[in-house]
């Protein structure tokens, strides 16, 4: 065999297993490129979701301390709102950690102002009102957890389900305090 | 020409495998959903249910109260009008990507798509909330029904 069919022959066998190996691989590239992009979306949309939550805790700050500063409240009463106000601090928090740790931005708050108008604060003139208005949004925070948990990654599962339980408690408190009936059926929320 | 026949095949199996296995990754957590294009900004005028709408009322204040109201955007967009209505077209309000993009009127089988399960209708939507009980889905839409321009009640 003369020297350039000896080259060929190398350069063949050289491409040869070369080439067979690089298909592999690049399918697995490929496939594995795909994966990625499927769990990168997850994590996305989760993000979207537990910004959404955190925009429901802002709210929920918020409106505690307008509450709290409106002067309609007896001192306990304020006292028992500040203490939910620091539950829903805590929610806050984990859900803010939760959106870093997926590489996301946390939703940011707006101002006390603008909060003031979405709740329709003017609208306030005693006691009873602020009580009915914190119940509202507390139930509706409870309901709101548990109906979006289906959309969360299973990480998160637990975690809303308890701040859902966070908020019912709350609810009920603040229902207790209004003179509300208990519910007669079960499975009042959710 | 026998050699690029082969190459063109083995890249289209490389690719319906490729996506085969994203669409297994993807929609691990429920079925498509079928997306429904606009037609128009608006719909023909209709009635609604006024026994209906009674329940649709308080169960929106229960079930959607937590984010939404009908007259103020907070976490989620106002709701007033919002039959027969683009989605992603409220005013002074940050929608998401996907609802910004979302090419789609609300009307009953757009909103109750949505509401089963909006992260399927509108993937990468911040709304996570599913409503999975029909009834309780068919009285919210009367209700919003109600409360659109677009109604016979409120028909010019």
């Amino acid at each position: 065999m003369s020297n350039n069919s000896m080259i060929l022959s190398s350069r063949r066998a050289f491409l040869g297993a070369t080439g067979k190996t690089l298909s592999a691989t690049a399918l697995a590239m490929v496939v594995g490129s795909n994966i990625k992009t499927a769990a990168a979306a997850d994590a996305s949309q989760d993000i979207e979701i537990l910004n959404a939550a955190i925009a429901l805790e802002h709210e929920g700050i918020a409106a505690y301390q307008i509450a709290a500063t409106s002067g309609l409240l007896d001192p306990a009463v304020v006292d028992i709102g500040v203490t939910f106000q620091g539950h829903h601090k805590g929610h806050r928090d984990v859900l803010v950690k939760a959106v870093e740790t997926l590489g996301g931005k946390p939703a940011e708050e707006k101002s006390l102002g603008a909060y003031a108008a979405d709740i329709k604060a003017s609208s306030l003139k005693n006691q009873v009102d602020v009580l009915r208005l914190a119940l509202d949004l507390e139930r509706g925070a409870a309901n709101a957890y548990l109906g979006l948990i289906p959309s969360l990654g299973p990480d998160y599962h637990q975690v809303a389900a308890q701040m859902a339980g966070d908020e019912a408690f709350h609810a009920a408190i603040l229902a207790n305090a209004l003179g509300q009936p208990i519910p007669k059926a079960a499975l009042m929320f959710g | 020409m026998k050699k690029l026949s082969n190459v063109i095949l083995c890249f289209s199996v490389v690719l319906i495998s490729s996506s085969v296995v994203a669409k297994d990754s993807v929609n691990s957590s429920g079925p498509e959903i079928t997306q429904v294009t606009s037609q128009g900004d608006s719909v023909p005028p209709y009635a609604v249910s006024e026994q209906l709408v009674v329940k649709g009322e308080e169960l929106y204040k229960r079930r959607c109260g937590g984010c939404h109201s009908l007259d103020n955007n907070r976490i989620g967009p106002r709701h007033r009008d919002v039959y027969g209505r683009k989605a992603g077209t409220v005013a002074d309000y940050k929608y998401s990507k996907a609802l910004r993009n979302l090419d789609v009127i609300w009307t009953d089988q757009t909103l109750d798509e949505w509401l089963v399960n909006p992260t399927a209708f509108a993937k990468g939507t911040s709304m996570g909330f599913r409503l999975k009980k029909a009834d309780e889905r068919h009285a919210i839409i009367e209700y919003l029904k109600s409360l659109s321009s677009a109604s016979s009640a409120n028909a010019q």
